[in-house]
């Protein structure tokens, strides 16, 4: 009975945003005030009925309801009940479920956090998000319902959670991605609801920012929380592995840190409108293109989700929808909007432009070097490989391009810099961050390698040129407590995440050049100096888990002769699906990680051991946090819901 | 020129998923061979039947033949075991056994347990000469002409179907020959 | 039918990647170790696909790792391993695709359209500049329009502060 009142739910759920999609547009085409107030309530509507849909599949979960195919495949009944949880974004089905309650979540924010925007816009952005959900609840409904059922023979346990995705980060990671790659529907609905109303100006520009800023957070905290999964759930101690899943991530990321930037110039000074409008559709587009990838079997990945073509036309069918859709009515809307103002050849506008571009060409390489592979396929031009060589390749030299051009925008004025300016401020931020990179490095390492000093002159850049505004931002006050917190929140939160790229760029080189292992065979007893740590290794023990087998090794560090730490690396076998998993030990350091995964077990007693010394490992996801919190602060900023309040004033007195 | 510029991300996004489009109908885990039209990799590994006669390419030379490589440990072999004794033993086209990386012993009670579809097996113990051939996978199945060149290579398992195919191509590649 | 066939493939990709298989190869020189782990991450497995063969649990990862061993120890070049390798296994097992016709947009491509956008970028600021100044000659107002050249020049009479300060109460009238 319950997973039929899930599919309920869900199929009301449609008819609402059937309703959503069609009725408020219709009534900001004619002008009909009453139809369009329909949006509101029925955005409501679809985030109940999706959240009751949500609870049932979450109480077939919990009562171990093998009868539901999809229970079935992804639990167990010993599966501890947290992980009932997460499995219910653990495959394919569940995950779209996921997904769409989250749309359906940021269509309800977006209707509750509009209040001061006129009518018919919030009735056209409402009726937009409409759409893209009722696409996604049909695809659920037609192809991929995790509410089926096995009968008449339901069985009598279930085949139990993929042990890879039994672990905290499954519970965090696909919510928090999902909450960015579905946030930038809200930018896109603001575009596309602002082309089709043919009004493009920079006040689109300043409703968009906000939902952008909040949904470009979640996407960098999501990328960021697969990426620390990857590095601890898998055993080998990556952090990136240019997988096509993660190329399918980080392209709308990529787009979406180009359209925060570009919203910022369209904002202050109406240029570049309809540009960022491109933006705005692509950074979305990109995230369903993602969704196919991933989703349809075109491309082999670790990821992926079981393949079936039908389901692949499926999506396909709707992202040319979508897609082909929006990009059509922008080609033909955007071609007669035109910027008022100009700026110079030298003037933060062509700066951020800059930004822009590199960005865009990063996204269009990883673009390419994910489907390449496919194109070469079909053309029978036979089939290659194209994985980290390649990417590092390019997206290394086109990122430090890019960080050269984010410590001069740091004094880039608004319509035209003069050169002299640049030269004035810039030559002594440049002088410091060599030296500073050197004596840092030269005191971690007494050695110079040159993309660690690369990277150590890079961030020391940022840091020393945005540091420098920031003193020259406080002079001018009369105190320097004053001239804080005289600057506005969006200034801070821009701030933090320049100065996460610092931090980011640092824990990649440190650990990509200076990681060191050692594969060792060891008996119990057997110790090994590495990195002026004693490993000993005290033997493996059988461990009894909830729903696996374990043997779990003991191994002692010593630091300088003492005790420092003691660490339990695994290897389990699950039970259910009869998979052995390594469960590596991790000892996390600011400045370091020392990382134990066990290989198979040798004769008497012994195990092949890999130990790892991971430097600055931690600043990768540390420099994402605070990329994270700045997209969040800036967000929050009180000057946004003042100006619409102020504007909406403007537009009551025009109409009056 | 404004106008045009503006219709390039939809034609490049329409010219894209034609291409996603075909790949849904592409298997992107099946690998053409790098052998193709290259001799057979020359070797000298002992037979399955005579352990203490060595055998070398020179074994897979004067006509067009199938090569099969195989093993116990490899479930799909078992299944596509019933379709080679039709092509051998009924059919009676000539196959050649690679038995790849297994145990001779286990090898010789299997072809005695299920019958023995082939016409000579040579063993690769340390699986040598299927790394020189590019075998990532048992079962593969490959067309060897009467020259001993690799004309085609399928991997997994051999079904009717894939065996009309693998015959039309065989008769293809007789025909050339004669012509 | 087809989901079904398809599943056992499923699974051994799951299982390709849980265990952390290696072996503990001993080498003549440190050199020679580090050439081992580069070319180890390079190299794709053809069984475990989106695996490189030193991440790879498949068994014919550990005859490609040995292989690799063997080769590096017996004084191959990169070049001759990676050439040994694609001509058994093909294009497919290189995660570095060679610089040939087919893979020019691959390897140029992205370079070209950064600096397509780069001089559009240039040009597109350049003209509107012209164009400002062209209707700003015409006009001939206050500085706030846009400051063209000259206008530039006038301000750099002004110290930073007083520029600083103008720039802000030009925010204000927007």
């Amino acid at each position: 009975m319950i997973p039929e009142l899930g599919t309920f739910a869900t199929i009301l759920a449609l008819c609402l945003t059937l309703i959503l999609s069609t009725v408020p547009m219709i009534g900001a085409y004619t002008g009909n005030k009453l139809w369009v107030d329909y949006a509101r309530p029925l955005a409501k509507g679809v985030f109940f009925f999706l959240s009751v849909a949500m609870l049932l599949l979450a109480y077939s979960f919990q009562t171990d309801d093998f009868s539901v195919m999809y229970v079935a495949q992804s639990s167990n009944y010993n599966l501890p009940w947290y992980y009932k949880i997460s499995a219910i974004w653990g495959g394919h089905e569940g995950s779209l479920l996921l997904w769409v309650w989250i749309q359906a979540f940021w269509t309800l924010a977006v209707a509750v956090k509009s209040k001061d925007l006129p009518i018919e816009i919030v009735g056209r952005v409402l009726a937009v998000m409409g759409m893209i959900t009722a696409a996604f609840l049909m695809f659920i409904l037609f192809t991929s319902s995790p509410f089926e059922r096995i009968l008449p023979n339901p069985p009598a346990q279930g085949a139990d959670l993929n042990p890879l995705l039994q672990d905290f980060g499954l519970i965090v990671h696909p919510p928090a991605l999902y909450m960015g790659y579905v946030g930038l529907s809200v930018a896109f609905s603001f575009a596309i609801a602002a082309l089709l109303s043919g009004r493009l100006d920079a006040a689109w520009a300043r409703w968009s920012r906000p939902w952008t800023s909040v949904a470009w957070a979640f996407l960098t905290l999501g990328i960021a929380l697969g990426s620390w999964w990857a590095y601890y759930e898998l055993g080998w101690g990556g952090w990136w592995f240019w997988d096509p899943v993660e190329n399918a991530s980080l392209m709308p990321w990529l787009v979406a840190t180009a359209l925060l930037h570009s919203l910022a110039v369209t904002e202050k000074r109406g240029v570049f409108k309809s540009w960022t409008v491109l933006l705005a559709i692509s950074a979305f587009c990109l995230s369903l293109l993602g969704t196919f990838l991933v989703r349809s079997g075109v491309l082999t990945s670790v990821h992926a989700f079981a393949t079936d073509p039908e389901r692949g036309v499926f999506i396909l069918g709707m992202l040319v929808f979508v897609i082909g859709g929006s990009l059509l009515l922008y080609a033909i809307r955007a071609g007669s909007v035109k910027s008022e103002s100009t700026f110079a050849v030298s003037s933060r506008e062509s700066m951020i432009l800059v930004n822009n571009i590199i960005f865009t060409v990063a996204c269009a390489m990883v673009l390419i070097g994910t489907i390449y592979p496919l194109v070469m396929d079909s053309l029978d031009l036979g089939k290659i490989s194209v994985g980290p060589p390649y990417f590092n390749a390019l997206f290394v030299p086109m990122m430090s391009l890019m960080v050269i051009f984010l410590g001069i925008s740091a004094f880039s004025r608004w319509k035209e810099t003069p050169l002299q300016l640049y030269l004035s401020k810039l030559w002594l931020p440049a002088i410091l961050s060599v030296v500073a990179a050197v004596i840092t490095h030269w005191i971690y390492s007494q050695s110079i390698e040159p993309w660690v000093l690369l990277a150590l002159v890079l961030s020391y850049w940022i840091v020393f040129t945005w540091g420098r505004e920031f003193i020259s931002r406080l002079r001018h006050r009369d105190n320097v407590i004053k001239g804080m917190t005289r600057q506005s929140r969006s200034y801070y939160g821009m701030m933090l995440a320049h100065l996460g790229v610092a931090i980011m760029i640092v824990g990649v080189a440190m650990v990509t050049i200076f990681v060191e292992h050692r594969d060792a065979r060891m008996a119990p007893g057997d110790q090994i100096e590495f990195r002026g740590y004693t490993f000993i290794f005290d033997g493996a023990r059988e461990v009894q888990g909830p729903n696996y087998i374990s043997d779990m090794a003991r191994v002692r560090v010593f630091r300088d002769g003492e005790l420092y730490r003691e660490m339990f690396p695994e290897k389990r076998l699950y039970t259910a699906r009869g998979t052995v998993m390594t469960q590596v030990a991790l000892q996390p350091g600011f400045t370091r990680d020392l990382y134990i995964a066990m290989g198979e077990e040798l004769e008497n007693g012994a195990w092949a051991m890999r130990l790892q010394f991971k430097p600055f490992v931690r600043w990768i996801w540390l420099g994402a946090l605070f990329m994270t919190a700045g997209g969040l602060l800036a967000a929050s900023d009180p000057r946004y819901r003042k100006q619409v309040k102020r504007e909406a004033a403007q537009r009551q007195q025009v109409t009056e | 020129m404004r106008k045009f510029w503006i219709f390039t991300p939809f034609v490049a996004f329409i010219a894209m998923s034609v291409f996603l489009f075909k790949g849904l109908f592409m298997d992107p885990s099946k690998l053409p061979s790098a052998l193709i039209d290259r001799p057979f990799p020359s070797f000298t590994l002992p037979s399955l039947y005579e352990p203490d006669r060595l055998m070398s390419e020179l074994d897979f030379k004067g006509e067009v033949a199938l090569l099969n490589v195989w093993a116990t440990w490899c479930p799909t072999c078992k299944d596509e075991h019933e379709q080679l004794n039709k092509i051998g033993l009924e059919e009676g086209i000539p196959i050649y056994g690679l038995n790849y990386k297994d145990d001779p012993q286990l090898a010789r009670a299997w072809l005695e347990r299920y019958k023995d579809p082939y016409t000579k097996v040579v063993v690769d113990q340390e699986g040598r000469l299927g790394l020189d051939l590019g075998v990532y996978g048992a079962p593969e199945t490959y067309i060897i002409d009467q020259h001993g060149i690799i004309r085609y290579r399928h991997v997994g398992e051999v079904t009717e179907q894939v065996w009309q195919e693998l015959k039309g191509l065989m008769e293809i590649i007789a025909a050339e020959e004669e012509a | 039918m087809k989901i079904l066939k398809s599943l056992p493939f499923v699974l051994l990709l799951w299982s390709c990647m849980t265990l952390a298989s290696f072996e503990t190869y001993e080498f003549s020189t440190t050199q020679n170790e580090m050439r081992y782990f580069k070319l180890s991450k390079e190299l794709r497995c053809p069984t475990c696909q989106n695996q490189n063969i030193s991440d790879s649990d498949a068994p014919l990862a550990a005859d490609l790792r040995r292989e690799l061993h063997r080769m590096i120890e017996a004084g191959y070049k990169d070049e001759g391993i990676i050439d040994f390798m694609v001509s058994r296994y093909g294009d497919f097992v290189h995660y570095k695709p060679r610089i040939a016709p087919e893979t020019y947009i691959l390897w140029f491509g992205p370079f070209v359209l950064l600096l397509g956008g780069l001089s559009v970028v240039f040009f597109v600021s350049r003209n509107r500049r012209l164009r400002a100044r062209k209707a700003q000659e015409a006009v001939r107002e206050t500085v706030d329009v846009a400051p063209s050249v000259e206008a530039a020049d006038l301000s750099g009479g002004l110290s930073e502060q007083e520029r600083e300060r103008l720039e802000r109460l030009l925010q204000q009238d927007k």
